[in-house]
């Protein structure tokens, strides 16, 4: 800290761009003491669990999934399991076979857009892709080459990847059939050598190097990597907690220097999202992630949260072959075309439909990390009561004490230097602040 | 050649919303490389970090609802030719009219129990509740056919008018066994088309995401939702969803 005696800073990033929502960086050093560094949130409240009180369970994903158009389909998993969970419905392997397939979709999609679109233009010096159209040509078609098959398998299996169609509690409202699925399959494995080059061309890419070890949380499953299910753990208790026991992990709490809820567990932070995820259930990658990893240098556990993308990049080969396998499963064995339900229960079911009331968890791992929906129903089948938990939110004390620890040893550098570090330490966590419905209006001076 | 041509200079701006819909925008791949050659863009705050207030159209996703963000929508009126609000929230209001069921107070106390920090929840708003909006490309999310065909449209001069029949003319062309006859209720007769009737043919129902048509029959609508067994409040939610802003503003004349 030695460089830090006199300097007189004051950053304010307003509107932070390439970020999803809408966020500010403030930091101010006044005669080399930093009183001030933080991410202070924009956004707009918009109060998701007053808007779905008072709603049928049947349509609370349809709801809830307009909190975050990069992320509905995460919030529709959190939403169904949780409605399911809280009338006690099990739904059919295949249903869960499918709904691992399209946040897998979603996880690509939302990875890939961060990586190449917000991260990738600070790492070659170009404040966004649209220069990157001239002088990088191939590097944009690529990353739209990519996204536009994820969404293509997307529009089979869903009508669309921003707020899916056919996703609804006790199962899907529509399910492909072998032609599709294998439509789906030629899709997916046409990505195969542009994700090996997108590896070669993160390999080119350095980025800043930084550590601060933290909490890490995630889901974890006994079998699988766990994305769809599992229950929740830390590199800190290492013992799994049940979703319905969230609050055991999540302490949502009040800061005064900001209005937004933040989170910790016993330390004064935390982190998700796919770091979190790698440095807890690495073992679980599947060989090809594996050896993106190894090709990427990247090892855990990991405290460098620049290395996020990196991770992201992991998890983009273990969703792709882990959705090939899903995909030669249902095409193997076949697709029950009968599977389906309708989003609602129809006149006739409505008449007897009995709903046991209680409350129930839907915990899921999205793209930016661990997303807990809660709600309790009536025997009406009516929410009286919702509480969500963003990743985002989890993730903000994190990088408010990641940026205490950062910017003192860049302290020496030039203002714009300090400035892009700390955006692309935010931009690095991938933060999604339109999810962030407890988010409110800061004000500073 | 190209070099030559005069561009137009379009932004886009979001309030508050999921950004789903400029999402929307980067599915449109090559379409969208395509537009570039027709537009410089001065302003994508969730894609690029390029900056500037000097643009023809501006492209308004999301609903008003803070003070500073009505001052700011009247700058970007100000400073744009044409607007165009797209989406749901921005055309209508879009789920974000359900939280007018409560006051701030109420709101707070549901989602921040207790909280003493000040807190400005404001009221949510469609565009063109605060300013004068020239075109609407309606949905939740917008479909990327229409939105071509509007800025087709918009960018030669002939503008653009959604659909004034019902999604139920689309879907009958798709051939999709009406929900009523299977039981299930959906919003597609009094919903504006234009998007193809995506939901319905996907297995789901009409939520009515792209608001209610202009002349809508919205007592036979009733009727036959509550000849389905609905009681009035879940029949008057199932209009609410997308539509409350405007139905607030028609009780109050």
């Amino acid at each position: 800290m030695g460089n830090l005696s006199k300097k007189e800073l004051d950053i304010n990033v307003e509107y932070l761009t390439r970020v999803e929502g809408h966020g500010n960086i403030v930091v101010n050093i006044k005669e080399g003491k930093l009183e001030k560094c933080q991410l202070e949130i924009i956004e707009a409240p918009r109060f998701f669990e007053a808007m779905v009180k008072g709603r049928s369970m049947f349509e609370v994903q349809h709801i809830t999934s307009r909190i975050c158009g990069i992320c509905s389909t995460g919030h529709c998993m959190a939403s169904v399991k949780a409605v399911e969970d809280a009338i006690g419905y099990k739904v059919s392997d295949q249903t869960t076979m499918l709904r691992k397939l399209i946040l897998h979709l979603e996880t690509l999609d939302s990875h890939l857009l961060h990586a190449y679109f917000l991260v990738a233009p600070d790492a070659l010096g170009v404040p966004s892709v649209l220069p990157l159209v001239k002088t990088h040509t191939d590097v944009v078609l690529r990353a739209l080459r990519m996204k536009k098959t994820y969404s293509d398998m997307c529009d089979i299996i869903a009508g669309r990847h921003t707020h899916p169609i056919t996703v609804c509690p006790r199962g899907w409202t529509k399910v492909p059939n072998k032609k599709e699925l294998i439509k789906m399959k030629e899709l997916l494995e046409s990505t195969v050598d542009d994700l090996n080059i997108t590896v070669d061309t993160f390999k080119t890419l350095t980025l800043p190097s930084f550590e601060r070890e933290t909490e890490y949380v995630a889901l974890n499953h006994p079998d699988e990597y766990a994305f769809l299910d599992g229950d929740i753990t830390t590199t800190d208790i290492k013992e799994n907690i049940k979703p319905q026991d969230y609050k055991q992990i999540i302490k949502e709490y009040h800061v005064a220097h900001s209005t937004s809820k933040h989170s910790k567990n016993k330390r004064d932070s935390y982190m998700v999202g796919a770091l979190a995820r790698a440095n807890i259930n690495f073992d679980k990658l599947n060989a090809p992630a594996k050896g993106v990893a190894d090709a990427l240098g990247f090892k855990t556990p990991c405290y460098n949260p620049y290395m996020n993308t990196v991770a992201q990049v992991v998890e983009m080969a273990h969703c792709t072959y882990d959705s090939l396998d899903i995909l030669n499963h249902l095409i193997n064995n076949g697709i029950d075309e009968t599977d389906i339900v309708t989003s609602w229960p129809t006149r006739d079911e409505l008449h007897n439909f009995k709903v046991k009331a209680g409350t129930g968890v839907g915990a899921v791992e999205v793209p930016r990390g661990l997303l807990v929906h809660e709600y309790t129903v009536d025997e009406k089948a009516v929410v009286t009561n919702a509480n969500c938990c963003i990743p985002t939110n989890q993730n903000l004390a994190n990088i408010d004490l990641d940026m205490k620890k950062l910017i003192p040893e860049i302290i020496g550098k030039s203002k714009e230097e300090i400035t892009l570090l700390s955006e692309m330490l935010v931009r690095a966590y991938d933060p999604c602040i339109s999810c962030s419905c407890h988010m409110l209006d800061v004000k500073f001076v | 050649m190209s070099e030559a041509k005069q561009k137009v200079r379009v932004a886009f701006f979001d309030f508050a919303d999921c950004e789903g819909c400029q999402l929307q925008v980067t599915y449109l791949n090559e379409a969208f490389l395509g537009l570039l050659e027709h537009v410089d863009i001065v302003n994508f705050r969730e894609a690029i970090s390029e900056k500037s207030d000097d643009y023809d159209i501006a492209f308004i996703e999301g609903s008003i609802t803070r003070k500073h963000d009505e001052e700011r929508i009247k700058k970007i009126r100000e400073n744009a030719k044409i607007i165009v609000a797209y989406g749901a929230c921005a055309c209508t209001g879009g789920v974000n009219g359900l939280r007018r069921h409560y006051t701030d107070e109420e709101a707070k106390e549901i989602v921040y129990k207790g909280r003493e920090f000040p807190l400005e929840a404001g009221r949510p708003k469609p565009v063109h509740e605060v300013v004068k909006v020239d075109y609407y490309i309606h949905g939740c999310p917008t479909n990327n056919d229409e939105f071509v065909k509007a800025v087709k449209g918009i960018l030669l001069g002939k503008g653009y008018t959604p659909p004034s029949y019902s999604v139920c003319v689309e879907c009958k062309l798709k051939e999709n066994v009406c929900l009523f006859e299977k039981g299930q209720t959906c919003m597609g007769p009094v919903t504006r088309a234009g998007c193809d009737a995506w939901c319905t043919s996907y297995g789901n129902k009409c939520y009515g995401c792209r608001g209610m048509l202009d002349n809508p029959a919205e007592q036979g609508q009733m009727d036959i939702l509550e000849k389905n067994g609905y009681t009035i409040a879940e029949l008057k939610q199932k209009f609410e969803t997308y539509n409350m802003c405007r139905m607030e503003a028609e009780k109050n004349g």
